[in-house]
């Protein structure tokens, strides 16, 4: 069954919190991982494993870099899980 | 062109006795054992369940953010780093001449470790990225380098339980060849895990009086039987002189020499004619322009060790003739337990200490002196130091035959 939007922004934001330390609440689609979140390389694997394994999706290593903001990866996800 | 000084101007530690340096001095002096049961649940698959663990775990301290992506001896380094800078007066000075010398014996084993148990229970897209920088021996220095934004270097030597005092030698060199105006320097371990305890014990080094935690680590006592495995780490702030004075900095005490050698004998054994310890410690004095007359404290090695405490007591009667009678030796690991890299680092902020305060620390948990141990020791309370100019040896030795001397001199 296909995931919502919504609910795969819940999941994002307490993986995001959990990685690094930014309050949930004050995520959104169009925060930058990098600029806005504190989220650098090697803490952006750890952000994508942890929703592989709470999502049931795979996100190949080659369309990480593509995943620029919280909204890009909620989009992927939520596509992948179609 | 005269050699250019090093004096201590900032400490910071956390330790099985305190969260800091002034209440680990209090509970030191004090003659508390920071020994004790430990809490997990390995430590009944093994023949040792006692270890000298920090008295302020890191997560009272420290964010879990920032926690999460540092090995254990990482939050040592940064703990006990900040109290030392914060303690030298956080001063404002070049990067380009400011340094960084942090050892650690075994490095990130606790990370290494739990990794591992990740790899094999859930598989390798598991492990964490930040795997690597948490288990590499130099990450302790390398974190407080980044934190310090330090430019003139950044260094680990590693050589077992000689690393820290073998960092705070290196730091003062990097000074004296100007490479360098201020660094921190020390060590830190974090090995209180069921592997290297196994280890440990299955050389037969650790003690197994489980029983009795607090008196377990007993150097010099006729019925000691092994180490006592602590971790923690700490700080010394090194500093040239005129920079220090420039500034107006509290300057603790100097360091003022150093010396090294090595034992070509046994890979983990004490070479039983000390010749090494009694080289260092010439080494040492020479080095710092001392005498063996003006040597009235020595924080010795002593670990508990059947063999190793006798063989240290040897080669300081060697080392210091008849002088040695008038040396007020203190076994400090008898309170804080063996903090492997972090020993010569956590017992040089001693040293720095007794010459201020003019106090030898005691060692606790003799009850029958052993009969070959004929030197001076400070037992059960502290011993107060001479007025005017006093100089002290820090020892260090290591499996693999590493002998570290440090001298420091008031100030």
């Amino acid at each position: 069954m296909a995931l919502t939007q919504a609910e795969v922004l819940v999941g994002i934001k307490e993986i995001v919190e959990e990685v690094a330390g930014i309050p949930a609440a004050t995520i959104e689609m169009d925060k930058n991982f990098t600029d806005d979140l504190d989220v650098d390389s090697l803490s952006m694997v750890e952000v994508v494993v942890a929703a592989e394994e709470r999502f049931g999706v795979k996100i190949p290593d080659d369309q990480v870099s593509e995943l620029a903001t919280v909204g890009d990866a909620v989009n992927f996800i939520v596509k992948v899980s179609a | 062109m005269t050699r250019r000084r090093v004096v201590v101007t900032g400490l910071g530690a956390t330790t099985p006795l305190g969260g800091d340096v002034a209440t680990t001095w209090s509970a030191l002096v004090a003659g508390k054992s920071g020994v004790s049961t430990l809490p997990y649940e390995w430590a009944g698959t093994l023949s040792v369940t006692i270890a000298a663990m920090v008295a302020i775990d890191p997560s009272e301290v420290m964010e879990r953010v920032e926690m999460r992506r540092l090995d254990r001896s990482e939050q040592f380094a940064l703990i006990a780093s900040r109290e030392a800078w914060k303690d030298a007066g956080a001063p404002e000075v070049d990067k380009e001449r400011l340094g960084v010398v942090i050892a650690s014996g075994i490095g990130g084993v606790i990370t290494m470790l739990d990794q591992y148990d990740i790899l094999k229970n859930k598989g390798a897209r598991f492990v964490s990225p930040h795997t690597v920088p948490m288990l590499m021996p130099n990450g302790p220095a390398a974190n407080v380098g980044l934190e310090l934004g330090a430019r003139a270097g950044v260094h680990t030597p590693v050589s077992a339980c000689a690393s820290g005092a073998e960092a705070i030698g290196y730091a003062m060199e990097m000074i004296r060849s100007n490479r360098a105006d201020i660094i921190m320097s020390g060590g830190v371990e974090a090995a209180v895990h069921a592997l290297p305890m196994a280890g440990f014990a299955a050389m037969k080094a650790l003690s197994t009086r489980n029983d009795d935690p607090t008196r377990a680590s007993r150097p010099y006592d006729r019925d000691r039987d092994g180490f006592v495995l602590g971790e923690g780490g700490a700080m010394l702030v090194l500093e040239e002189l005129e920079h220090a004075k420039a500034r107006g900095a509290h300057i603790y005490a100097e360091i003022a020499g150093q010396g090294l050698t090595s034992d070509g004998y046994h890979i983990a054994a004490p070479d039983p004619e000390g010749s090494g310890v009694r080289r260092a410690i010439a080494f040492a004095l020479l080095d710092a322009d001392l005498t063996t007359r003006d040597i009235v404290h020595l924080n010795a090695h002593a670990t508990s060790t059947p063999v190793g405490d006798v063989a240290e007591a040897n080669a300081l009667r060697l080392a210091l003739g008849a002088d040695v009678d008038q040396v007020a030796v203190s076994a400090t690991k008898s309170m804080t337990g063996h903090l492997l890299g972090g020993a010569g680092a956590i017992e040089s902020v001693f040293i720095v200490k007794a010459l201020q305060e003019r106090l030898a620390p005691p060692t606790i948990n003799i009850e029958n002196i052993d009969p070959a141990v004929t030197i001076n020791v400070v037992r059960d309370k502290p011993r107060p130091l001479p007025a005017g100019e006093i100089a002290a040896l820090n020892d260090s030795f290591g499996f693999g035959g590493h002998n570290v001397v440090l001298a420091f001199r008031s100030y």
